[in-house]
């Protein structure tokens, strides 16, 4: 925000509008300890690989999984003791969850209805909804005759026809095929633009999180290891799993100058100017292969490996290496051609520093 | 080992058409194996036997006239409203019951099921003694509800109706439970974040989606109610008009009339092919 910007009515209330939570659930050796806080209006994905914890900590704000510690405050007021049917949270199931015994209508009014709207209000306010989401037409369908695409308009109508001030969806998109996907995921996002409340979403695609959130957070094990925009968290990735998602060769050392030196491995030379525990990163485009170890090469970064494996990326061929420097290259399937790239081939790879990023650990 | 449960969630995967199985269609003219064939022919055999031998010795010529007697419709009519009057009993307390087996955690879960499926293995005539020692006059509860209220079960047709509800009420309890476990409880969950108390979620969600398991239930418990005779005749007697139902009246027939036994059979016979071939009808096309 610039400084001209006139205060905005919720920044003015940040300490009491929004989401603030402490979300601590010990079950077993697990524990879930993430700290969200969230202005109406603002969409957060929690991503993170299987088994993080991000479903979780979706149902301990729903109030689905008990809270074993910590706080959970929505526009001022504790829910820590609500129980699940008094939140004001609306929520999108993962495989959506529509009741399969009732038509569409009858599915979004169904919330209206138990909130104590009577029966012909409850069925406006659904019909309206559904207007909205042009589903106008399948009212009347029961949820098997949707398809994919509808069914998620219509779980989404469901969760907001209640007036909630969380919404929350589980992984919003992963029940459909890749087609309906782009299209549902567009209408999602501008759906969640249209929406005045907080928006939590889970999921593992990076994709569909960085389409549709203004901010990334990133939960593996349990806790937060890395929060912030999309584009942030794109080019500054802190972890592996983050890396390996945004498509990134990343490694972790002790900078001096121009020179990161690795905590297992080679040094790395940057053109940034860095001094303290650092990340390298640098995208599998930049590695340049060769054969044999090239002949009076300026580059400073050249490593002796092998190649593990490789595999089509696109109209790429990507080879993964082991070696002096565990990294992933591209090349073109031209070049993987002329360099007679095969399983246990050894290469020299090279990185130009301008194409390495380095930044503070 | 078979457990009660599994039994009784075969015989209901029979009665509503159970879990689909794709028809072999030549795989029985090629090569079954003899020692499997004779068996299971003599097994058929033996099933359907009697109840050809019922149909041949059927005094037929008799037969309008022994069906239109006033004791025989009299049975038949007791039988009926008992049958129904267990079964819809059963139900009010048995689908909660069910509920709150396959739904809850509570200590000692594991042996409440165990005795809710008692009834299913113990020998009637048990349960009747049984009943008699809580209900009876003199009973462990028995004695209060005569004091206190006037109520009197046994041999009475309220006794009746005790009486099979004691026995066909397991088979509803674990028919519900079966498709209540196999039910997605998140349907349940999903209705709590719309606002649905736990209640309102059980009443319009997962009751809808579990009835063809409550009517599954409803039927094995009707039709076991319908046959019920050891705990019957034990808490209830064998009064006709108050406390003779057909079973019962089959019995007392064998005795001096071989031949109204028949008929009454055949009745029994009759509503028992029918209530199957109604719930085939009904649950294999529908769904």
């Amino acid at each position: 925000m610039t400084e001209a910007s006139p205060p905005r009515l919720d920044t003015v209330a940040a300490g009491d509008a929004g989401l603030d939570a402490r979300l601590v659930v010990e079950r077993g050796p697990f524990r879930l300890d993430v700290t969200l806080a969230v202005a109406p209006g603002d969409v957060v994905a929690l991503l993170g690989p299987n088994g993080a914890g991000k479903t979780t900590a979706l149902r301990a704000l729903a109030g689905l999984t008990p809270l074993t510690g910590g706080h959970l405050r929505l526009d001022g007021t504790s829910l820590d003791r609500t129980p699940p049917e008094s939140r004001p949270v609306g929520v999108v199931f993962q495989d959506y969850l529509l009741f399969p015994h009732l038509s569409a209508l009858d599915n979004v009014a169904f919330g209206p209805r138990c909130r104590g709207a009577t029966k012909a209000e409850a069925r406006a306010q659904a019909a309206e909804w559904l207007d909205r989401m042009d589903l106008a037409d399948h009212a009347s369908a029961k949820p098997r005759r949707l398809s994919g695409g509808q069914a998620q308009r219509v779980a989404l109508a469901r969760a907001l026809a209640t007036g909630p001030r969380l919404l929350l969806l589980d992984e919003p998109l992963a029940a459909l095929d890749a087609r309906t996907r782009l299209e549902v995921r567009a209408q999602l996002r501008r759906h969640l633009a249209g929406f005045e409340a907080v928006a939590v979403l889970v999921t593992h695609d990076p994709l569909d999180a960085m389409v549709l959130a203004d901010r990334l957070v990133v939960i593996e094990h349990g806790r937060i290891v890395q929060e912030g925009t999309p584009a942030d968290i794109a080019r500054h990735p802190r972890t592996d799993y983050i890396a390996q998602l945004v498509g990134l060769n990343l490694y972790r050392g002790l900078a001096d100058g121009h020179t990161v030196r690795l905590d297992k491995g080679p040094d790395i030379t940057t053109t940034e100017l860095l001094s303290g525990p650092a990340f390298v990163a640098f995208p599998p485009s930049a590695v340049t292969l060769y054969r044999e170890r090239p002949a009076g090469s300026s580059a400073r970064n050249l490593w002796r490996c092998e190649v593990a494996g490789l595999e089509t990326h696109g109209d790429q061929i990507r080879a993964d290496l082991t070696g002096e420097l565990p990294l992933a290259a591209d090349v073109t399937t031209v070049a993987a051609a002329e360099l007679d790239l095969h399983t246990g081939a050894a290469v020299w790879a090279t990185v130009k520093a301008t194409q390495t990023h380095a930044y503070p650990a | 080992m078979i457990s009660p449960h599994d039994k009784s969630a075969a015989v209901a995967d029979t009665l509503t058409g159970g879990p689909r199985r794709r028809r072999v269609r030549n795989g029985a003219s090629r090569g079954v194996p003899l020692p499997l064939l004779v068996p299971a022919l003599a097994g058929l055999a033996f099933l359907l036997l009697p109840l050809i031998a019922l149909l041949v010795r059927a005094p037929w010529s008799s037969l309008p006239e022994q069906l239109t007697s006033a004791e025989v419709w009299q049975a038949l009519r007791l039988s009926l409203v008992c049958a129904t009057a267990a079964t819809a009993l059963s139900l009010v307390v048995g689908v909660p019951l069910a509920w709150l087996l396959a739904r809850t955690d509570f200590p000692g879960r594991g042996l409440v099921r165990a005795l809710v499926t008692l009834p299913l293995v113990l020998p009637p005539v048990v349960g009747g003694v049984a009943l008699l020692l809580a209900l009876g006059r003199n009973g462990v509860v028995g004695q209060w509800l005569d004091s206190w209220f006037g109520i009197t079960l046994p041999f009475t047709t309220a006794g009746v109706i005790v009486a099979e509800t004691f026995v066909a009420m397991p088979f509803l309890v674990i028919s519900v439970e079966g498709t209540l476990r196999a039910a997605d409880p998140r349907y349940e969950e999903a209705a709590t974040t719309l606002g649905a108390s736990r209640f309102t979620a059980f009443r319009r969600i997962t009751l809808p989606l579990i009835m063809p398991g409550i009517a599954a239930g409803s039927v094995l418990a009707w039709a076991r109610a319908l046959g019920e005779f050891g705990a019957t005749i034990t808490f209830a007697g064998n009064f006709p008009g108050r406390t003779q139902t057909m079973p019962l009246a089959v019995y007392l027939a064998l005795q001096n009339d071989p031949a109204a036994a028949i008929a009454l059979s055949l009745v029994l016979l009759a509503v028992s092919i029918a209530v199957l071939a109604g719930l085939r009808d009904r649950w294999m096309t529908a769904s």
